[in-house]
């Protein structure tokens, strides 16, 4: 650092001065970048080092992609500053790089390269790519079907069990007639009407449907329920006193109050309505990605099954996601809620 | 001069409404068992009064007010305001409660405007609202959360939300008692401006026999429960008042002494 030129100073923040400090930060900063790219280059070498065991067309390529994911995470981190926040965000997760870089390299050579892993159980990274490449139609259409039944259900279900939710909790009359219903009905898992729904519906899909909505429904019910029932008085009060009809004290006052337990509600509806969803697609529904695994079981196409795992996970975890943002955006006034 | 005068009468139509409270009884059944809580009480206000009511704690004040506001019916008695006799809540009387209960999903704006929009007449109404956060000082917090706001702030964003419905009656129950003693006195002089200039009615509950001397024009004193009117004491004394005053100082050494304190301080 004898000269110093403009560039210098824009490019590093602060000045640093003895070469110690700047190699820890530099090791600090860019360490788990470095490490990351260092063992995407072992995962590649070890897809193309040795032969496979089993005949897979994918290897090649994912050898490379393992190099190309390499030189990213090695770019990425080291030049971040540059990037802006995607640098930020690649080197915050490039511990993560590290240890998924780690594990498939395991895997491959567990598989494909030493079947230390008995093989057609469990099938080498390869082999659940060259299911996303060349079954990728099939799969499309199954996720597609998948997300259709499943949206149709949880919307039906969710909007019904907010209503009857909110029903029951202002009105005496409803509470009266709907509460011994829902305690009779409510706790039965909704796979138990499966073989009574699939004959009583006109088709196997109007059935799925209706099971994914009171799988939806009865968590989302019970919650609104207790939502609307523990709103405080003192709030009605207040809103008595300036004025308001009973439209503006629900409306404006319950419905609000019990948004927090509601959408514990939907929450849980979304994680009972995911197995039921399943299990009605490998019964009855012959299309989604509940068939799809069952199609693959009954082919013995292993490397199927976990490529669709892995798309049901993702989809999933997505549905969650996309609650929780939904959650965030109304609740904005809590304090501390949980981040998904 | 006329003009702005009639638009004053019309945007502010409500002077302050006379209260008779008539051999007020209640009772309240706690576990099977009655407890009394006001026994007798008959109140006469007339309009534009600003009445003090003290008592020990526990004694009733709270439950009167809620009788007042129309939330809850006596067991015995009457209670009227321009000879209609209230039997719900009304929005000619509102009430600024013990606890601020700002709704938490709302923003400080929102909770203010509460009133307006519970009447449907937000819309063509949306200067009172920033009329009165400017009035309690919280301007600058209209977007705020309740949770984001201090005690007093959240006390004084129930005042503004109490303010900006141009009450004939306003209900105050305790509701400086969380403040500092510096907002506190400024809050005082506003609230006697307010009054002055608005010609409302005021019931103000208060533990500080100071305070209700300070601000009311009679100051009833209750016993313990269950509550019976013990003195009703006219302060005729011109605002703005000074807390040296002597006149005020000794009211408060008879008051004290009716609340069971010895007037040695
Ligand atoms: N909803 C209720 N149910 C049963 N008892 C009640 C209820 N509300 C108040 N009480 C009782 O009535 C009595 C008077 O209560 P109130 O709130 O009117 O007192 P207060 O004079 O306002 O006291 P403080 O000055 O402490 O606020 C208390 O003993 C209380 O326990
Ligand atoms: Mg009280």
């Amino acid at each position: 650092m004898s000269t110093y030129s403009l560039s210098d100073g824009l490019a590093s923040g602060a000045p640093r001065l003895t070469r110690a400090p700047l190699l820890a930060g530099w090791l600090k900063e860019s360490g788990a970048g470095v490490a990351a790219s260092a063992i995407w280059i072992a995962f590649g070498l070890s897809c193309l080092w040795w032969e496979d065991v089993g005949d897979w067309s994918r290897t090649r390529s994912l050898g490379i992609a393992a190099f190309i994911i390499a030189a990213v995470a090695l770019f990425g981190t080291v030049g971040a500053d540059y990037l802006g926040s995607a640098g930020r965000g690649l080197r915050q997760r490039a511990p993560w790089l590290v240890a998924l870089g780690a594990f498939l390299t395991l895997w491959e050579v567990a598989t494909a390269k030493f079947a230390w892993l008995p093989l057609p159980f469990f099938p080498p990274p390869q082999a659940i790519i060259e299911v996303y490449t060349d079954d990728l139609p099939k799969l499309l259409d199954s996720v597609f079907a998948s997300v259709r039944l499943q949206l149709g259900g949880y919307l039906i279900g969710a909007a019904v069990g907010f209503l009857t939710g909110v029903s029951i909790g202002w009105s005496r009359a409803v509470g009266y007639w709907v509460h011994p219903v829902l305690r009779f009905i409510g706790p039965l898992p909704a796979t138990a009407w499966l073989p009574i729904a699939f004959f009583t519906f006109p088709s196997s899909w109007s059935a799925s449907t209706f099971l994914i909505a009171l799988a939806t429904g009865f968590p989302v019910t019970v919650l609104t329920w207790s939502g609307v029932a523990s709103v405080s008085n003192a709030y009605y009060d207040v809103a008595r006193t300036l004025g308001a009809k009973s439209s503006f004290l629900v409306l404006k006052v319950a419905i609000p109050a019990a948004l927090p337990h509601v959408f514990v509600g939907l929450f849980m509806g979304l994680g009972s309505s995911f197995a039921v969803l399943v299990v009605a697609e490998m019964i009855g529904v012959k299309a989604g990605l509940g068939w799809y695994l069952q199609w693959a079981q009954g082919w013995a196409a292993y490397a199927n099954m976990y490529a669709a795992l892995i798309v049901m996970s993702l989809l999933c975890s997505g549905a969650i996601t996309l609650l929780f943002a939904i959650r965030d955006r109304l609740l904005v006034w809590q304090k501390g809620t949980v981040k998904w | 001069m006329v003009a702005a005068a009639l638009a004053e009468a019309i945007t502010h139509p409500a002077a302050g409404a006379a209260l008779d409270i008539e051999q007020v009884s209640h009772a309240f059944d706690i576990d099977g068992a009655e407890l009394p809580v006001l026994s007798d009480v008959s109140i006469s206000v007339e309009p534009g009064e600003f009445v003090a009511l003290l008592g020990p704690s526990g004694c009733g004040k709270s439950t009167l007010l809620r009788l007042v506001a129309g939330l809850d019916r006596p067991k015995a008695g009457t209670l009227r305001e321009d000879e209609r006799r209230i039997r719900s809540p009304h929005p000619s009387r509102v009430v600024v409660f013990q606890d601020p209960t700002l709704f938490p999903w709302r923003s400080v704006w929102d909770n203010v405007a509460l009133g307006l929009e519970a009447q449907g007449i937000l819309k063509s109404q949306r200067h009172r609202v920033d009329d009165a956060l400017d009035l309690v000082g919280l301007a600058a917090f209209r977007n705020a959360y309740p949770h984001q706001l201090s005690g007093g702030m959240a006390q004084r964003v129930a005042l503004a939300r109490a303010l900006v419905n141009d009450p004939r009656i306003l209900i105050l129950d305790e509701p400086l008692g969380k403040l500092d003693s510096l907002t506190r006195i400024t809050m005082q002089s506003e609230i006697v401006a307010l009054w002055q200039r608005k010609g409302f009615t005021t019931l103000l509950v208060t533990h500080d026999a100071e305070e209700a001397l300070v601000l009311a024009n009679r100051v009833f004193v209750f016993s313990e429960r269950p509550a019976r009117v013990k003195a009703d004491i006219r302060v005729d004394r011109p605002y703005p008042r000074h807390r040296g005053d002597p006149y005020l100082a000794d009211l408060r050494r008879q008051i004290l002494g009716l609340l069971g304190l010895d007037a040695t301080w």
